[in-house]
């Protein structure tokens, strides 16, 4: 049996995903429990902790938004062939766009004009720090993987200096810039609430969720209902079919990374205008690896991604909270059950595929016979 | 006869009780990225607080973070839940601790290495040039080559502060003393990265320095190692060290913030605590250098007795050592 067995859509795409996600949790149980703790208790700390109270989703969205973005960014790279590991270094440089726009115009012009530029800002920056990758894959034909993987390092490298040297506030130990001027505040998701009337216990999660959610639109408009898109994805599943039909795949690839670099510029949006407001150093904090694992576990498409990302939000938070109740389950485990569920999800995929599919052929011969 | 078991019921019975009285006084901690296990800075915090925990009976809860937007949530929580004093190691942590001190006016606060400027605040920050100057005299007394080294972790105004001060002690012994320097990385991860560290010790060792100094926390096992395997000497940093290549470490950078985490959770629990900015340098105990049976007969008595020397100096104003301000 070599190719993958076959499921009903429904199936395929909800129950498989959760069948494999409760593989994943029952193995992080058989460690909780060895740990010494009740996984049962870890469970509901883990759901509590995510979803329980209005402050608790704020906080899963919140994160949900990072993964949103550098998701989106892995997957229109990918949707060309292309496997974008850079989105770290992406979002890093980004942060810096959108940084310096609302340092220069924040409190001096109204949020509505701050918020075009600064989004241009993370777009123009992060697109700006993928395109030298895309450039030399697509002339040059060196790797992208090893190219973005090094740009981390390099955008690292900038932002650091640029935050110790020049950006910094005066006077203090932190590598941080000045807060940003009022204005350049993202309007938090309880005061927008709040004056619709919805009362929303205060947390991190603002506006930038729905601009994620709008560029998430922008993708699937752009890969699925305009030429550009099927030139990318044509040029990404067969390179020498797409020159065949006109398309150049070079010009793809430098675009298509273009794309994906501002995509990934754009968590600082959130990140940096929603919710920290200045500049600090290593901001993205490893968003930009967990989009690999977002964009993987939602087939690339925005609403998959969508799904994953709150889920890695929910992983993140219902995980923070999990570490902060029960001191024997640190950091490290937390990090160990998001890496069972990518395992699960992810890479052991099929190893639940077969026994579902099995289940479901004799069903289906069952309703044959009775039929 | 065995009367073991039950003594020991009668005490856990008394801590129980002593636990339960003293159970309105909750104190936390929340460490940086490195975790409270990096065998330098979080670790010496974390000695701290478990000292307090064992000398008092009272259970420290603490949270190590993983990413920006956990410090504020992990201290909201800790403030929420009835925290009496929190603290937050590492400079990082300063905004965070700004924007929930203000939300929370009756909780006390506390930072290890930054400074905010708040009533229910206190901002503890160690003069860590005078022990990296008292160490760099030493580098300079101890080398034959006139060449010393420094490693740093991350490229950030706190090591570039050790650099200086270090710098500043080796051409106060000899002024023609020549100073590699190199910083390990510009990511976090520069913090733990012994295999660099002990390249770049390679490579000053290599260029002629026989001593370096590292202020790089987990990056600094790998210089310390890399100069124990080449024969060469090695100076440790905020904890001491110098039990981890007897021989090798001429001494260590140490920086009490075991002490000072120590001290603010047994003030707040007495209620001697104070809001402010509080300096630990030599004077105070904050800093200094580390002399035990391991590196006894690395430093000789002339350099002993010079360091005591410099080190009443500086207490005195006698010498000055620079500061380095950022910008």
């Amino acid at each position: 049996m070599n190719a993958p067995a076959k499921l009903p859509r429904w199936a395929e795409l909800g129950l498989l995903p959760l069948v494999n996600l409760a593989a994943a949790l029952l193995l992080s149980g058989v460690i909780v429990k060895v740990l010494g703790e009740s996984p049962w208790a870890a469970l509901k700390l883990l759901a509590s902790g995510s979803l329980g109270s209005e402050e608790n989703i704020g906080y899963t969205l919140y994160y949900a938004t990072n993964f949103m973005f550098t998701g989106l960014a892995v997957a229109v790279a990918y949707h060309a062939g292309l496997f974008n590991i850079g989105g770290e270094g992406q979002a890093y440089v980004g942060g810096l766009g959108v940084g310096l726009v609302a340092l220069w115009l924040g409190g001096r012009a109204p949020f509505l004009v701050v918020l075009p530029v600064a989004i241009l800002g993370g777009a123009v920056f992060g697109a700006a720090w993928a395109f030298i990758p895309a450039w030399l894959q697509a002339r040059r034909g060196s790797h992208i993987v090893i190219t973005t993987i090094m740009f981390n390092f390099i955008g690292s490298a900038l932002m650091t200096y640029l935050l110790v040297n020049v950006l910094i506030k005066p006077g203090q130990q932190s590598p941080e810039t000045r807060e940003f001027g009022a204005t350049a505040f993202m309007p938090a998701a309880s005061d927008l609430l709040a004056k619709a009337g919805i009362d929303f216990s205060p947390s991190p999660l603002n506006l930038a969720f729905v601009v994620a959610l709008g560029a998430g639109a922008l993708v699937w408009v752009l890969v699925w209902r305009t030429r550009w898109g099927y030139a990318l994805r044509v040029a990404g599943q067969n390179q020498a079919a797409a020159v065949y039909a006109g398309i150049s795949p070079p010009r793809i690839i430098v675009q298509s990374m273009l794309l994906s670099g501002a995509l990934a510029g754009c968590l600082a949006l959130n990140e940096l205008m929603g919710s920290q407001h200045r500049i600090l150093i290593d901001f993205p904090g490893g968003a930009g690896f967990v989009g690999i694992a977002v964009a993987l576990m939602g087939r690339n498409h925005p609403a998959g991604i969508f799904l994953s990302a709150v889920l890695f939000g929910a992983l993140a938070q219902g995980g923070s909270q999990l570490s902060f109740d029960m001191p024997k389950i640190n950091r490290d485990m937390v990090v160990v059950i998001q890496g069972l569920v990518i395992l699960f999800c992810g890479a052991l995929e099929n190893v639940m595929r077969a026994p579902l599919a099995a289940v479901f052929a004799r069903l289906a011969g069952r309703r044959e016979a009775e039929g | 006869m065995r009367p073991i078991p039950s003594v020991r019921a009668l005490v856990a019975l008394a801590c129980l009780a002593a636990g339960a009285r003293a159970a309105d006084f909750l104190p936390a901690i929340v460490y940086d990225m490195g975790g409270k296990f990096d065998r330098s800075f979080n670790q010496s915090a974390s000695d701290g607080a478990a000292k307090f925990a064992k000398d008092t009976g009272i259970a420290v809860r603490d949270f190590e973070i993983t990413n920006a937007a956990q410090r504020e949530q992990a201290m909201t929580q800790f403030a929420r839940r009835g925290a009496s004093v929190i603290v937050a190691i590492g400079f990082d942590q300063a905004s965070a601790v700004e924007a929930v001190a203000k939300k929370f006016p009756n909780v006390k606060f506390a930072i290890v290495d930054g400074t905010v400027d708040l009533p229910n605040v206190q901002s503890i920050n160690f003069r860590e040039q005078e022990s990296s100057f008292l160490c760099g005299m030493a580098a300079a007394m101890a080398s034959k080559t006139g060449k010393v080294g420094f490693v740093g972790g991350m490229d950030v105004p706190l090591i570039r502060k050790f650099a200086l001060g270090y710098v500043e002690g080796v051409h106060y012994v000899n002024p023609a003393a020549e100073v590699f320097e190199n910083m390990t990385g510009t990511t976090p991860a520069a913090w733990n990265d012994p295999t660099k560290g002990a390249e770049l010790a390679k490579s000053q060792f290599g260029r002629g320095a026989d001593v370096v100094f590292h202020a790089a926390g987990g990056t600094g096992l790998g210089v310390m190692q890399a100069a124990a395997d080449m024969g060469k000497l090695s100076i440790g940093c905020d904890s001491n060290q110098d039990y981890l290549h007897p021989g090798s470490v001429l001494t260590s950078a140490v920086k009490r913030v075991d002490t000072a985490v120590y001290q603010t959770f047994l003030g707040a629990k007495n209620g001697t605590w104070k809001p402010g900015k509080i300096y630990l340098g030599l004077a105070e105990d904050g800093v200094g250098f580390s002399l035990d049976e391991h590196n006894r007969k690395l430093i000789t008595p002339e350099i002993e007795a010079k360091l005591d020397e410099a080190r009443a100096d500086i207490i005195a104003g006698k010498i000055k050592v620079s500061e380095y301000h950022a910008q």
